[in-house]
Order: structure tokens, then sequence, then C-alpha cells
């Protein structure tokens, strides 16, 4: 099992090494950072001290390990757009992608296991037929129509909800939280079912299609010969084994909806990293993309390393095959 | 319904129900009835079960031997209401201990399933779930018959284990099945088979999985455990060295009917139908040392599929004794003092 | 089959926009601002048409900018799939067929790439591209830049499959044969393995051009992609979504339905197809 660990820590650290390779591409050769930062009437010799003091004429290999150093200590550089550092910024926007990325990820996990298990239990009820058909429609509508929409009938319509940002905060654990609000919570319904619901779909059916391959097994028909109940089987075994393999379907959805994230801030004019970025990119701060992409890129290897080592965990087969070295 | 065994004049309806030579005990234990099971489909019916009628008794163990295909395992799955849809049951009747249950509701066979009749199948590494530990398994199935808690269930696991010659039963409790060899896993299916304290077992191709050297330890642990319980068992298999070493009597199933049945040893030796001679080959030998192990080799052409069942006798394609009335009739079963056959060599017929 | 239908209509509407939309919405010169905002079907201020979808804030056909928009959907859509396609397949086999170190690179690239969604890649792709060009150039490069960053993010799948086909293929006779007389083995190897890839890259065409037509759509919605003087469908959604509490709903509705539909029927052309070309598959 641990050298499963390490192999795959390897792997990971080989993907992050490439991202932070193309981060520090970005960051160094797009553009001008020079031309960012200086002012019209900077004199040449102001310029040569300037590249000198930011080490511009270092070979590149000294300039990445920099970078990466900067990077571990929380330095990404300074905004082309205002000049304030990168870290701030990321930092005073995180908590709001957080608490959206956690509600839409159990929204979308709970929802999706129940909904999945439910239409392949009754796999020939007409509800659960609808519901798979509009799985359908969810699969091809697009993150920010949906937002849209959504916004089109509960908040202009009906007036129900908020229809942008992010309500007032309280203070949850130190950090600023829409939890803790009432006019918080109703900003994060919206969002949270618009980040959600392309996530949901494809966890409706990916739980659906495996309890339907595990309900054809033969352990599931010798249950059934042992007189067992239905809510045995289903639940007991049936799930049990359906979930295994959605197990690592879920860790990586965390990833997807990181990356979506993007869509709904603006949408819904949410204030987090991912607003933030695409202000970026519209304007070409390329500190600022830079560092989302590393830290995006950061999350990504270890979620993948976590979800494998998750799967090891849950599924005593690999264990051993694992601990006898294979 | 099975009553006493009289003998019968030969030409009564065909597919009467045959019941064993009595015994003190009086009514048998399980006794299938003109059982009928089809199979609807886009090119007609199927029957892959064709008027099956056998009975077994307390403590004696039938065997149901044919190739594959003969309808044998369609017939166990019927027996406790598992079979596949669209198959279902069409006629005939399922009778345990003078309860009828093949028309029970889902909720009774549940009952009967595991309680009153055990199941053993072919494959045990696939029929043990791979994520829960064999106590786990063990107990819940106790658990769903006996009224006992969880500790006693727990207990009984551990017994059961014990009963099937599980060495270290103690430690291996909490064990998961991919740590058990085959033969082990096998063990633990009929401790899991008879953890509900079941009257029957049906045991379907139970050792055609595993190695030839566990083969004969797996059928002398079934065979030793269903006679001390008084447990009735039906063997399904194909082999027809498992049906002389391990069963009372045989029923030898072909295109879904049963051709012949009767005590194992008889059979064998002098069987009555040609098709049950042409499995055991031509020559008649009773000695222990015969090599029983080829079955099904000697008679040319192949069972018939499903959709086309030959009409009159099924067998009469690759009969050598077939005559002229066995392509336009289907024989009548005849019973003989302590069997019975279905075919006309064995009937007076006018 | 409404599927079919749906989408070859839309196709055909995009193909001859020019000739059936009853007005050019982007010549300033037709436009009156005074029928700005009208509600579908109902006589303009100005002129005293009626537009059957309405018109926008200036004065703009909806009904003509849903059919322009569409155009450069579907046109993008299909230019990206198609590049994707190309250097997917052309990766692949180089992949497959090289083998070694040169297989290795491709393959970790691959790996690397598939380890984030592909609008993140696509998101990342343009920003760089967008940096690189010009300011006076960037929205007339716009369409070439999403075709570029689009494709650069589906390329994956593509490869992946052709690899495989290449890795088995080029073990072959043949190939050693093509090898020993002198020719070049890759383009023998080419044109065997085409018939035997069109089907799977058909497929995974189908899927990618539906994912190409949404991210498309996304990117132009969040403003990095088709700007407002030649806009796409999502474009047109993110105009329209600025004017849902003023009321004229109509500049969201249409184009959102346009764009459903056109996902919709793409998505469930895919799926036919895969079933039509896999009968092995349920």
């Amino acid at each position: 099992m641990f050298a499963y660990v390490v192999r795959r820590a390897f792997q990971g650290a080989l993907v992050l090494f490439v991202v932070a390779f193309v981060a520090f591409s970005m960051f160094r050769f797009v553009g001008d950072p020079l031309e960012a930062m200086m002012s019209r009437e900077a004199t040449e010799l102001d310029r040569v001290a300037a590249r000198e003091r930011l080490g511009l004429d270092d070979p590149v290999p000294v300039q990445f390990v920099r970078f990466v150093g900067n990077a571990v200590r929380g330095d990404f550089g300074t905004s082309y757009r205002n000049g304030v550092p990168v870290a701030d910024m990321i930092a005073q926007r995180l908590p709001a992608t957080l608490e959206l990325a956690l509600v839409s990820a159990i929204f979308a996990t709970v929802l999706g296991i129940a909904l999945g298990v439910y239409t392949a239990i009754r796999r020939d009820g007409w509800l659960a037929n609808f519901i798979m058909s509009a799985s359908l429609i969810g699969v091809s509508l697009p993150t920010f129509l949906i937002g849209v929409l959504l916004i089109w009938i509960f908040a202009v319509e009906l007036g129900w909800l908020p229809s942008f940002g992010r309500g007032e905060t309280g203070n949850l654990l130190g950090w600023d939280s829409s939890l803790v609000t009432v006019s918080g919570l109703k900003s994060l319904v919206l969002p949270a079912i618009t980040l959600g619901l392309y996530q949901m779909t494809l966890v409706m059916r990916l739980v659906r299609a495996e309890m339907l391959e595990v309900l054809r097994t033969d352990y599931i028909r010798f249950a059934r010969a042992r007189g067992l109940s239905n809510r045995a089987i289903n639940f007991g075994h049936a799930l049990k084994n359906t979930l295994v393999p959605v197990i690592t379907i879920i860790g990586l959805q965390v990833g997807q909806i990181t990356a979506f994230a993007i869509i709904t801030e603006t949408v819904f004019q949410w204030p987090g990293v991912g607003l933030l970025f695409i202000n970026a990119v519209q304007f070409v701060d390329i500190p600022v993309m830079a560092a989302y992409l590393l830290l995006v890129g950061a999350l990504f290897v270890v979620i993948n390393l976590v979800v494998d080592v998750l799967y090891a965990v849950v599924d005593p087969r690999l264990r051993v095959e694992r601990a006898t070295g294979h | 319904m099975a009553g006493d065994a009289d003998s019968h004049a030969a030409g009564r309806a065909p597919g009467r129900a045959v019941s064993a030579r009595a015994t003190d005990d009086g009514e048998p234990l399980l006794s299938v009835s003109d059982l009928v099971v089809e199979i609807p489909t886009r090119h007609g019916t199927l029957r892959p079960v064709d008027r099956v009628s056998f009975t077994i008794r307390a403590g004696e163990i039938l065997g149901v031997v044919g190739e594959s295909g003969a309808g044998k395992s369609i017939t166990g799955a019927a027996i406790i209401g598992l079979l596949d849809r669209p198959a279902h049951i069409a006629g005939g009747s399922v009778t345990l201990s003078g309860l009828r249950i093949d028309q029970l509701s889902e909720r009774e066979l549940r009952r009967v399933r595991g309680g009153r009749i055990g199941t053993v199948f072919q494959d045990p590494s696939t029929s043990l779930n791979p994520l829960k530990t064999i106590g786990d398994q063990l107990a819940e199935t106790a658990l769903a018959h006996l009224p006992i808690t969880r500790h006693q269930a727990r207990e009984r696991a551990l017994q059961s284990l014990v009963d099937v010659g599980i060495p270290a039963a103690a430690e291996r409790l909490d064990a998961w099945p991919h740590q058990f060899s085959g033969g082990m896993r096998q063990r633990v299916v009929i401790a899991l088979a008879l953890i509900g304290e079941p009257e029957l077992v049906i045991a379907d191709e139970p050792t055609t999985a595993l190695d030839v050297s566990v083969q004969a330890q797996v059928l002398t642990l079934l065979r030793r455990l269903c006679t001390e319980r008084g447990v009735g068992v039906m063997l399904v298999t194909h082999d027809m060295g498992v049906i002389a070493e391990t069963t009372d009597r045989v029923a030898v199933l072909y295109a879904g009917r049963v051709a012949e049945i009767g005590p194992t040893q008889r059979v064998l030796t002098d069987a009555a139908h040609p098709y049950t001679r042409g499995l055991m080959g031509s020559t008649p030998d009773t000695s222990p040392s015969r090599d029983i192990g080829d079955r099904l080799v000697q008679i040319p052409g192949a069972m018939p599929g499903l959709a086309n069942i030959p009409t009159g006798c099924a067998f009469h394609p690759r009969c050598p004794s077939a005559m002229s009335i066995c392509e336009q009739r289907e024989p009548h079963t005849t019973e003989l003092s302590d069997s019975a056959v279905r075919c006309w060599l064995h009937e007076d017929y006018p | 089959m409404v599927a079919a239908v749906v989408f070859f209509g839309l196709v055909l509407a995009a193909l001859f926009a020019p000739l059936i939309a009853p007005h050019t919405p982007f010549d300033p010169a037709t436009l009156n601002l005074m029928d700005g905002f009208t509600a579908p079907m109902d006589p303009a201020l100005g002129s005293g048409s009626v537009y059957w979808m309405g018109t926008d804030d200036q004065g703009r056909d909806v009904f003509s900018t849903i059919l322009y928009g569409l155009r450069l959907s579907l046109l993008i859509g299909l230019a990206a799939v198609l590049f994707a396609a190309v250097l997917g397949v052309t990766l692949g086999l180089i992949a497959g067929y090289a083998g070694g170190w040169v297989d290795a690179l491709i393959m970790r690239i691959a790996d690397i790439q598939l380890t984030f969604p592909s609008i993140l890649v696509a998101l990342l792709i343009f920003g760089v591209a967008r940096g690189l060009t010009p300011p006076e150039l960037r929205d007339q490069m716009a369409v070439w830049v999403l075709i570029l960053s689009i494709g650069l993010s589906e390329w994956v799948q593509f490869a992946r499959t052709v690899r495989s086909s290449a890795l088995v293929e080029s073990k072959k006779d043949y190939v050693q044969a093509a090898r020993l007389i002198g020719r070049r083995p890759i383009a023998i190897l080419f044109r065997h393995l085409l018939p035997n890839v069109l089907g799977p890259v058909l497929v995974i065409g189908t899927i990618y051009l539906a994912l190409a037509i949404i991210t498309e759509a996304t990117l132009s919605f969040l403003g990095v992609g088709a700007p407002p003087t030649s806009p796409s469908l999502g474009t047109l959604i993110s105009i329209g979504q600025d004017y849902l509490f003023s009321g004229e709903w109509w500049i969201l509705l249409f184009p959102s339905l346009t764009l459903l539909a056109l996902a919709l029927s793409v998505n469930l052309l895919g799926d036919w197809l895969r079933d039509v070309l896999n009968p092995k598959l349920r």
C-alpha cells in the first residue's frame, strides 16, 4: 500500500511540475512584466535597475526556481491591473468560492446518489424514466444557461431569491461565511444549484449504471436465494458495491466544480476566485492567471492523490494486492 | 399431489407424479408435480421445463443429471421462485412439506428461501459479496430466518464455519471472501445454505468450478451434513461421477423432460431409458474400480435446442431403439416398482 | 429522429442566414434606434415593422441576430472539433507508430491535460493567446483564438483512440514490408488505419462537437469569446441577462432556446450515431 501511495504521489508531483512550468512561462514570457509595472516616465536606467532587481536577466531555470520558491511562500507577484499583491486578492476571495463549491458538491453528491439508487431500483417506473429523460437535458444545458434561467424564474419573475452577489456574511469560525445569515443562505441557493446540477446528473447516471450492474451479479442472486429482504439487498449489499467506483468520480468532481465555479460566479457575480480569474483573462492580468493556474493545479493533484488512497482503503482487495507488492 | 406409492398400471396420463417407495415417514419433503416453465420470446414460447415431476424425502439426496440446457438449473430456480424474467412457471405445482410454494407472494417466498430451502450455486468466487466479511454474510442470513439476537447470530456463524470444516474458524470469521481458496469458499457457501436451518438444499453444480482434488471433500461434506440433519438435497449436475458417489436416487433430464428416475445404483447399472444407457456407456459395470469419468460421450448428435424440440419423444432422433410411435407421440410415464421411465419401450401400447 | 431534423434544420438556417434573415442586424445603417426594445410581434415605435422575436437595445432584430449567432456558433464549434480531430489523430498516429519516448511524451502530456476540465484549458489558452495578440486585433482575432483554444482542449481523446489502433497495426507485416521497400510506412499505416478508426473518431467527434458548442457559448457568455460586434449565441445570452430585470425577456429567451435546441440535438444525434456504429453497446 505504501509503495502505491508513493508512486501516485510521484506522478502527482510530475504533473505539478509541468503546471508550475506552464504558469511560470506565462508569468514571465507573455506580455512584458516590465511594461506593466513601470510608469511611463521611467528612464532606461530605471529599467535596467528594475530588471536587475526582479532578476529578469538571470538564466531561466534560476528564475523558475525563484518563481516556485516564491509561490510556495505565498508570493505570487503583483496584479498588473491594480498593483495589489495577487496573494492578497486570492486570499480575500477564496472563502467565497470554497463555500460555494462545498455546498454544491454536497448537493450534487447526496441528490445524485439518492436519485441514482432510486432510478436503478425502480427502473421501470414512470418517475424513474422521467428523471432519466430530464437528465439528458441536464447534460445538454450549459452551466451558464442554467444559471441565467434560474435567475429569470426565481429572481426576476418570482422574486424569491436574489439574483447576484453574496448577501450579508457573518463570522463562522473566523472567516466570512454566507451560511450564517439568512440573506447569505438565500444568495447561496441558486448558485449552488447551478454549479451542482451538471455534476448531480453525472453522479446520478453513474450510480444508476453501477447499481444496475451490481444487481445483476451472482452474489446478489445468492443473497436473494438466501431470502434476504429487499432492503438488506439494495442497501446492505448492492449500495456498498456500487459506491466503490463512484467514490473516484466524486473525488474528481471537486476538480470539475472548481472549474465550473468560474462560470457560476460570473453569472451570479459571486465574489470568488473564479470571477477574479475571468476578470484577469479579460484584462490580460497575467500574474493572477498564473497564480490561479498554479493553485488549481495543486488542488487537482492533491484531490487525485486523496481519491487514489481512498480507493485503496475502501476496497479490501486492493489492500491485499498492494501489500503483496503487486 | 403425491400420495403413497403403489404400483400403477402402465398407461397413466403422462407426467403423473412419481412417488418414491413409501417409508415410515410418509409424505415426501419436496414434491414437484408436472412443473412447466415457459419463456415467451419473439420466436415463440420456449419450454425449458416440460412437465417435470419428482419427489425428495427428508435426508435423501436426489441427483438431477443431464446435459447443459436440459433444464436442470431452471428447475431449481423455479422451485425457489428465482426465475429471471420473462421466464415463469406456467403449470404444475411445487409442494414443500405439504405447503404449495409455487404460488406464494414474494414476501412469503423470501421466508422460504434460505429459511426452508437453502441454495448452493456453482461458482464460489462470485457467490460471495467481496466487500462483506463472511461473518457478516453468515450472520445476516441467520438473522433473516431465525428469531435470535445479533450476538447469537454471530455465534451461529462461528459454529457453522466449524461445522463445514474451516480451520481456525474464530479468526476467519471476519475475513474477506478473497482470502479463502476456492474449496474453502464453497464450504462457506454450504454454511450459508444451511445456517437458516432449511429442510431442503438445492445444490446447482456445486463442485463444477472446483479443483478435482477438492471436489470429493466438498461433496462428502455436503452429504454428511445433510444426512445428519435430515435435510433433503436436490443435487444438480452434469457429472455422472458425482451422481455415482453422492446421490441416493437420480433423475435424468432430457430436453426439459424427465427421461428416467430411480435409485442411483439401479439406474447406473441397469438403465431403463436408452438415453440413460447412452450416458453410462454400453457396458453395465458395477465394479467400484470402474472409471465413471467419461460421461455423455457416446451418443451421436446433440440435445436439441429449446426451439427445435422434435415431435413425440424428444430423444427419438438419436435413439438406437427408436420405433415409429416414438416420433408420433410422447411416451407416458411408466412406473416400475421404485422408479419411473418415460419411454415407449417400457410401455404396453395398443 | 426529431433530433436529426432539428439539427439539420438549424444547420440549414445557419448556412442560409444571410438569405433568411429579414434584417441585417450588423449593418448600422439599417438600424433604427427607435425600434429598440420592441416586444415580439408588437409593431415597433420607430419604423412600425413587426419583429418576430422583438428587438434588442439597439433596434436589432433578435431573430436575425440569432440566425447570425447560430451561424457563428456552429462555425466555431465545427472548426474547433475538426482542428482537434486532425491534431489528435495525427499525434495519436505518431505516438502509436513511433513508440518509445515519443509515445511516452505525447501520452504524458495527454494525461496531464486530461486532469483538467477542458473549459479550464480552453480559458487558459485563450488567455495566453489573447495576451500575445496586440489589443487592436483582439476582436478580429477572437474567432481564430476561440477555434484554437477549444480545439487544443479537445484533441486528447482522438489521440488516445487512434494511438491504440496504431500500436496494434504498426506491428503488422505490411508496415515492416513498407519500411523495407523504402516507402514511408506512416502513410501506409494511415491509409490502412483509417477505415478502422473512422467509426470511433466519428463518435468522439459528435460528443466533442456538443462540448465545443457549449464551450464556445460559455466562453462567449463570459465575455472572453465572440465579441458583441459579431456575437455568437453565448454572447447574445449574456446581453439578454443584462435586460432581464427591465423586462425585455425576449432578448434572453430566444437565444437560450436556440442554444438548448442545438446542444440537445447534437447530443441526441451523437447518442444515435453511437448506437448505430456499435451494435454491441446498448
